[in-house]
């Protein structure tokens, strides 16, 4: 019965998983035959600054990402997660950014903050006519910016999920204890939503390793190099610069960095849960 | 229950509402604009001469040839993924071998792997095996991607049948195939219909393997049509968001007619 799933799964997932770590040993153009190479891609990759730039900025992405994500999809979760016409609007429009391929944000949100054409000209405000992509270090809080647009409503919604599943009565108990909203929150909604936080954690950090699509419409890795994130440099380089044996190595360290996330954030949930038996 | 409003999570509601909707409301609106109106109006004052120039510019320029391949693509995928994928989640849910405990493990570990890095042996396979530039060449492996998640969500959801159920069944005679087509698939419908839904948002918004593994615009796909309209159309902003807002519009539907169980199913995938 799991054998066609396996068969697909074996064959276009495990198998190139495993093909990567021996295409990393090949020299190939992506047109003619790979030649075995031994070590040379890795010496070349590791040598090359342009490599640990990759690494750094996917790491700076990562971070950011989490840190801005995080916050916002707790807080809008916890806010349509209470029953209410209102807030199931919110939810509905929330949830929009879902619907659109990253193509599409990426082509909207390039007109949007072109310096002449785009909003810089709608509210007649001179700090909102930069050159939002074309400046380095603005570019990339752009991109970050544009990856929580996109993604924020995923994790609203596994938050608002954890926040139904909370107990009422633990609420009801702090209520007759006088606790107010903030310390109900700080004390109650938050311990008990921890799972869920190392879930969409995990999700998020994960997920920031497969940012491609996005980046590569919305700045094509540049102004130069200001947003050549490790996804990217590796098509680039695979792709674009049909060097394939040394894409091979970005893509392994793609997925062992993958790999090494989450295992060691699935660690830290069953550590937690280990010690919330302790406690009980 | 609760007295107090909660102001500081209402007003963060309200600024990231506008943060969502500024966006879209610009896609639409410039959408129908005219070219000079474009460069004329203030970007986010309601269009004064509304036109549907741009999207006349949008369908006359093969859009339903993408438009169908991405139906195409999209309805074969899931189709695909969805039937495999419960046929597996019955096997791992009710065999009792070892292999099928692993198997759950190997699907689940496949959602912890960053699989976008593994297109340059994807890339490889589907040369070789003469598909590329192929609408094939884009399910395929799309398939592939969308198998941990929706046997995981399945299978969480086939937990939850009662075991009497299967037991009468199997009294009764019945094979694996007559219980999955009469027990499995009525019982898990809301959680089909649900990966239904998220791996054909996921396969109708596809960039990479269209990219890597088409080239000719017989085998465009929307989001790939849409990059490419960039190039088409240059400085016609209307046209490249009218055909945004048209490549969105099918999606729309289908959130409109699927969003409870959309929301309902993913939250109970990910909530164990």
């Amino acid at each position: 019965m799991a054998l066609p799933a396996l068969a697909f799964f074996g064959v276009f997932a495990v198998l190139p998983l495993g093909g990567v770590a021996v295409l990393s040993l090949m020299a190939w153009d992506g047109i003619g035959d790979p030649a075995w190479a031994g070590l040379d891609n890795w010496a070349l990759a590791l040598a090359d600054p342009a490599t640990y730039r990759a690494i750094w900025l996917s790491i700076q992405v990562m971070v950011l990402s989490w840190l801005v994500q995080t916050p916002i999809s707790l807080l809008l979760g916890v806010l349509i997660a209470r029953p209410g016409r209102f807030r199931a609007l919110l939810g509905v429009l929330y949830f929009l950014p879902m619907l659109l391929s990253a193509a599409a944000i990426a082509i909207a949100f390039k007109a949007l903050l072109d310096p002449n054409f785009g909003m810089s000209r709608a509210f007649g405000l001179d700090f909102l006519s930069q050159d939002w992509l074309g400046d380095p270090t603005l570019a990339l809080y752009v991109v970050v910016f544009v990856i929580a647009w996109q993604f924020v409503p995923f994790h609203t919604l596994l938050y608002q999920g954890g926040v139904r599943q909370i107990p009422a009565s633990l609420y009801e108990a702090a209520q007759l204890d006088g606790a107010g909203p903030v310390r109900q929150f700080f004390h109650i909604t938050l311990p008990q939503l921890r799972y869920t936080i190392i879930t969409s954690s995990t999700l998020m950090t994960v997920g920031s390793l497969t940012y491609f699509d996005l980046v590569f419409v919305l700045t094509g890795g540049g102004p130069g190099d200001a947003t050549r994130l490790l996804p990217l440099d590796m098509y680039l380089t695979g792709f674009s610069g049909n060097d394939m044996g040394r894409a091979s190595t970005l893509a392994v360290l793609l997925v062992a960095a993958g790999l090494a996330l989450s295992l060691g954030l699935s660690r830290l949930s069953s550590f937690s849960r280990g010690s919330q038996l302790e406690g009980a | 229950m609760r007295t107090r409003p909660n102001y500081a999570g209402g007003l963060a509601g309200l600024v990231w509402l506008a943060v969502v909707l500024v966006p879209v409301y610009y896609v639409v609106v410039t959408s129908l604009r005219s070219q000079r109106g474009f460069y004329d109006a203030n970007p986010l004052s309601p269009p004064v001469d509304a036109t549907l120039d741009a999207y006349g510019d949008v369908l006359a320029s093969h859009f339903w040839r993408y438009f169908l391949n991405s139906v195409v693509v999209t309805a074969a995928t899931v189709a695909i993924a969805v039937t495999v994928s419960l046929m597996a989640a019955y096997y791992v849910v009710r065999g009792t071998s070892w292999f099928s405990r692993l198997t759950y493990r190997g699907f689940l570990l496949g959602l912890a792997i960053p699989l976008q890095a593994t297109i340059i042996p994807v890339y490889y396979l589907i040369t070789r095996a003469k598909l590329y530039d192929t609408l094939l060449a884009i399910i395929l492996p799309s398939v592939a991607f969308a198998i941990p998640l929706s046997v995981v969500i399945l299978a969480n959801f086939l937990r939850d049948v009662p075991n009497e159920l299967f037991e009468s069944m199997r009294v009764d005679g019945a094979g694996d195939w007559r219980m999955l087509f009469s027990l499995v698939l009525p019982m898990t419908r809301p959680a089909v219909v649900t990966v239904a839904v998220y791996d054909g948002l996921n396969v109708w918004n596809g960039f990479l393997f269209p990219l890597i593994l088409t080239q000719s615009s017989d085998q465009r796909v929307l989001p790939l049509a849409l990059w490419s309209f960039q190039g088409q159309f240059r400085v016609n902003i209307p046209a490249v968001l009218a055909a945004v807002v048209l490549s969105t519009l099918p999606v729309l539907a289908l959130y409109v007619l699927g969003r409870r169980q959309l929301v309902s199913g993913l939250t109970a995938g990910f909530g164990k």
